[in-house]
């Protein structure tokens, strides 16, 4: 069942070489189609998680008639386990401003925006500083494109897209109804492009050295590289670009610390792999045909023996019984229910058939929630409750 | 964009406008698919999800609201997965909802009641949540309580707020488990920007926004043999009343709702019409005596627009809102007050009963005029004024209690006094009508001669379009009013406050030079009123103010000055318009308030 597929590492992201300036002022040379053209063959699909195509999106937004469009960076970097997008905005914050402004030429949007995560307010000052600098070469080259830093608040569920345009409009951060969708009527209901800070990044690297090269890397349907968060029970926690595909035993190879019981892919709206399914499971965007592929924004979170999985669920519905925006039925309601559910099964005032009833709630969650927030409880909980049943009684 | 796209709803295919939502679709086709969040009055939201439909070819399902139909989309509005999803959502919102229905206000009206019932909710699984919550109950506002742990959360009463009335004295606070309808910083309603009008309360599905209801204090008053209790209805009652009592919309009930009311067992069955027709004398001569005193005496103290005084929504939003422009506002009190002024002074000495003994109840269309009758400038008479006031819905409720046969009743006429009024009192019901009414009066007075329009219908300031503007040129006027020859007097009529807005906006900004504003608090006017029956809809409204013009039309006095009652209070009691018991029974003041 699995391919031996040892994992690759890879330096892309993080090596600088102090270029973006030539990069920045070749690639505006270049014909918009052509560069259209060259990020759809690189297959480039985001990196927050939900891996839409990257090409397709910015085609999109370049195709609108609209006069007015935007680019926006998803720094609302939320979900448990992740810490890349910070690491991205700290180390090499011109290939993102430089990606926006590459963006912005395509689509024919003159404003950036960063949505910074009210928890990263320490790095405002910097890439303000990064950003007066980088104006300041737009300037000189005559390139009119200005990028202003947004700051969150500290809500899980701005970084959901049109949740995060609603809380820029100045409203309530809810997510919005689909469709529309924000390549048409994003923030102030014109045409956007929002991407997460890795995808910037990695739209960086591919106009840099072509698509081809970024294509070459990692396995069909999940094509480059990837910033990984590794966090849990590893001797080497920390940031580590690898090349897509990678299966999950190679993973625990390299970052277990030798009793590795499971492992959280993509934070609390991923799954849950227990060790049995760690051959078979992959790592990258869906599309496989023999196994399981799980995609992630980066999260791998490691638990070792001595971890209760009811405590790891009970701290994930915790956390989306707060995070969730409270709008919509199923979210609200279903996170209050889950999470008070499996207490009681667990002191025994609910009998363990309960957990079936939990089951269906989370189906019917991942069919009517509005946003993606209500729709991937399901992933961690049918995981985690199906795998370890026992732990979730006893 | 205008060609017609196909697309099929349970094997069926239809034809249909392109961005026509699947529920439009679906209801146009004969298909029912239930809702919750959803109202005709607003915009989509999409969060209750109760309305979820399968797509072929996608995995997850739809919410019908929001999503608008596409070429060759093939929709199943009844399948295993919609029900049983359907059936989940009900069972969450239960969960959460205070469901002690036989003992809610709303109980058989309410919306999630209904669903309960379809989708025969008959155990509950899921753990109840009410008593994890801690829910409050507001009771400090004397129109509106609110209770939260009735709230679905479906928002219906913050969009009300925001898009109607531009108030937002309702908005989503906290998030998650916490979320809930707040008001700022959580304030009673009676402390806050609201401003009573109750159209959060007729967009509730639920029993989590109410009146605040005197049906008992009501009673109790009738069963006293001490007291003589006096009613009042207001106009747009008598075509709202029905649809409480198995009417369709738009069925006029002037004639069962006095029998009614005579068998409740009120003493005096009498017309909130009568101070209505009262009303346009005191404010026509205001208007013209403004106009006098700033186009001939050039008083800069005295304010032009004039805006109409009638609804104590937009009263008491304007005292919010727009305090600097106090001064605009008619000082006449609401035909409301005026009667209830008129009632312990003018009505007690002709009946010669002890004004103390009595108990003045007016049946409004509104919530707000529960808080007027609050007010302490309403106290003219030497008593509270008005007594209690009583929504449209209290009033079929006394009705049911009492066991009358609502559809079997004879009609009957009000009784004298105060009981007599003219076509342009009723249509006081309707967006634009004290603008009708007043313009009939006070172009008769300037010019001797009826207003310009066929049958008298003032046709620029009808409909319900949310602004509307006229102007009627004054020409060959009577001696004593030759300074308004040639004079185009220009009106502007507003009903929804979010409308109201719009124009006080226009007049702060210079951008106008209207002589005389109406504005009504809630859509449609007061047939739309937060006190009418639930639902009120774009349609339901429509149908009411129909009914208010064929009532007008089918009257034989339509203009107020020629209402005999009227001109028999000037000669008995008050003397003239604006004079000097007028000014003390019939106009008031008001005060400036906070924006939050």
């Amino acid at each position: 069942m699995t391919t031996s597929y040892n994992l690759k590492r890879a330096d892309f992201i993080f090596r600088n070489e102090n270029d973006w300036e030539k990069i920045l002022n070749r690639t505006l040379q270049k014909e918009k189609q052509e560069l259209i053209n060259e990020l759809i063959s690189s297959e480039l699909k985001g990196r927050g998680g939900a891996g839409f195509p990257t090409g397709l999106k910015w085609k999109l937004a370049s195709e609108d008639p609209a006069d007015q469009k935007y680019v926006i960076c998803n720094a609302d970097e939320g979900e448990p386990g992740t810490f890349k997008d910070r690491e991205i905005l700290m180390k090499v914050p011109f290939k993102v401003l430089s990606a926006m402004a590459i963006c912005g030429y395509i689509i024919g949007a003159t404003e950036g925006f960063i949505y910074l995560r009210g928890e990263y307010k320490f790095l405002k000052s910097d890439l303000e500083k990064a950003i007066s600098e980088f104006d300041y070469y737009c300037k000189e080259i005559k390139f009119d494109f200005s990028i202003k830093i947004f700051m969150g608040s500290g809500a899980y569920i701005c970084g959901e897209e049109t949740a995060l345009f609603e809380s820029m409009e100045g409203k309530r951060g809810e997510p919005r109804n689909k469709p529309p969708f924000p390549t048409n009527n994003g923030y102030m209901g014109k045409p956007t492009v929002i991407n997460n800070v890795e995808t910037l990044a990695h739209t960086f690297t591919i106009f840099k050295y072509g698509a081809k090269k970024f294509y070459d890397l990692g396995v069909q349907f999940s094509r480059g590289t990837k910033l990984f968060s590794v966090s849990g029970d590893t001797p080497k926690p920390g940031i580590y670009e690898l090349e897509l595909g990678m299966s999950l035993h190679d993973f625990v190879e390299e970052f277990g610390d030798g009793d590795t019981k499971a492992v959280q892919v993509g934070g609390a709206s991923g799954f849950l792999v227990p060790r049995k399914r760690f051959d078979e499971t992959d790592i990258g965007f869906k599309g496989k045909l023999v196994g399981i592929s799980l995609p992630t924004g980066g999260s791998m979170m490691l638990f070792n023996s001595s971890r209760s999985m009811f405590n790891v669920l009970d701290n994930y519905l915790e956390f989306f019984r707060e995070e969730s925006c409270g709008q919509c039925t199923p979210c609200r309601v279903g996170c209050q229910q889950l999470l008070i559910g499996i207490k009681a099964v667990k002191q025994g005032n609910k009998p363990a058939t309960y957990l079936d009833k939990l089951l269906k709630l989370t189906e019917t969650m991942q069919n009517t929630a509005k946003c993606g927030l209500g729709q991937s409880v399901a992933n961690s909980f049918s995981s985690i409750v199906e795998n370890f049943r026992e732990e979730m009684i006893y | 964009m205008n060609k017609k796209i196909n697309i099929t709803i349970n094997g069926i295919v239809y034809e249909v406008d392109p961005g026509l939502t699947i529920l439009d679709a679906a209801r146009n086709a004969g298909i029912i698919i239930p809702t919750l969040c959803y109202h005709k009055d607003l915009c989509v939201a999409g969060n209750c999800r109760v309305c979820v439909v399968e797509i072929v070819g996608q995995k997850r399902l739809s919410a019908s609201c929001a999503t608008p139909c596409q070429e060759n989309m093939e929709i199943l509005t009844n399948t295993l997965k919609v029900r049983n999803s359907r059936k989940h959502i009900i069972e969450l919102l239960l969960s959460e909802h205070n469901a002690d229905c036989t003992k809610c206000y709303k109980n058989g009206n309410c919306e999630l009641q209904e669903l309960a019932a379809e989708y025969k909710i008959m155990s509950q699984d899921l753990i109840d949540l009410v008593p994890l919550k801690h829910y409050s109950i507001d009771m400090y506002s004397p129109s509106i309580v609110k209770d939260d742990s009735r709230c679905v959360r479906c928002q219906r009463c913050v969009r009300t707020c925001a898009e109607l009335q531009g108030v937002n004295a309702l908005t989503v606070a906290f998030k998650g488990s916490k979320m809930k309808i707040a008001t700022f910083f959580e304030n009673s309603m009676n402390d806050v920007v609201c401003t009573n009008c109750g159209q959060c309360v007729n967009h509730c599905p639920t029993g989590a926004l109410i009146e605040k209801n005197y049906i008992e204090e009501v009673w109790e008053a009738i069963s006293d043999p001490e007291k003589h209790v006096v009613v009042q209805t207001a106009p747009a009652v008598r075509v709202g009343l029905g649809e409480e009592l198995g009417f369709d919309p738009g069925v006029r009930v002037t004639g069962k709702m006095v029998a009614a009311l005579k068998n409740l067992g009120f003493d005096a069955v009498l017309d909130t019409d009568f101070t209505a027709d009262l009303t346009i004398m005191e404010e026509g001569t205001e208007l013209l005596t403004r106009l006098k005193k700033v186009l001939v005496d050039k008083d800069e103290s005295v304010k032009l627009p004039m805006a109409t005084s009638c609804s104590p929504g937009w009263i008491k939003y304007i005292e919010h809102m727009y305090p600097e422009y106090l001064d605009h506002l008619s000082t006449c009190k609401s035909p409301q007050q005026m009667f209830g002024a008129l009632v312990k002074t003018y009505y007690a000495k002709a009946r010669k009963i002890d004004p103390e003994k009595i108990v003045s109840v007016s049946i409004m269309p509104c919530t707000a005029k529960k808080f007027e009758a609050n007010r302490p400038e309403m106290h003219d008479s030497g008593y509270r004024d008005v007594d209690y006031v009583l929504t449209t819905r209290e009033l079929a409720i006394m009705i049911k209690q009492a066991g009358i046969d609502f559809m079997k009743l004879q009609d009957k006429k009000f009784d004298r006094l105060m009981g007599e009024s003219t076509g342009a009192a009723v249509i006081f019901g309707v967006t634009g009508g004290v603008m009708e009414a007043a313009l009939r009066t006070a172009y008769e007075i300037v010019t001797g001669r009826e207003v310009p329009f066929k049958d008298l219908e003032i046709n620029p300031v009808r409909g319900m379009e949310g602004v509307k503007e006229a102007s009627v040129k004054i020409e060959n006027p009577l001696a004593q009013w030759a300074f308004l020859d040639g004079v185009e007097l220009k009106c502007a009529v507003a009903h929804g406050l979010v409308n109201a807005k719009k124009v006080m906006d226009a007049v702060k900004n210079h951008e106008t030079n209207y002589h005389f504003i109406e504005v009504m608090a809630c859509p449609g006017g007061c047939l739309g009123g937060g006190g009418q029956p639930i639902p009120t809809n774009p349609e339901i409204r429509r149908k009411r103010a129909l009914a208010i013009y064929a009532e007008d039309i089918g009257m034989p006095l339509r203009k107020s000055h020629e209402n005999p009652e009227v001109i028999k209070i000037y000669k008995d009691f008050l003397g003239s318009p604006l004079g000097e018991k007028s000014h003390h029974l019939l106009h008031t003041t008001y005060v400036a308030r906070n924006r939050y």
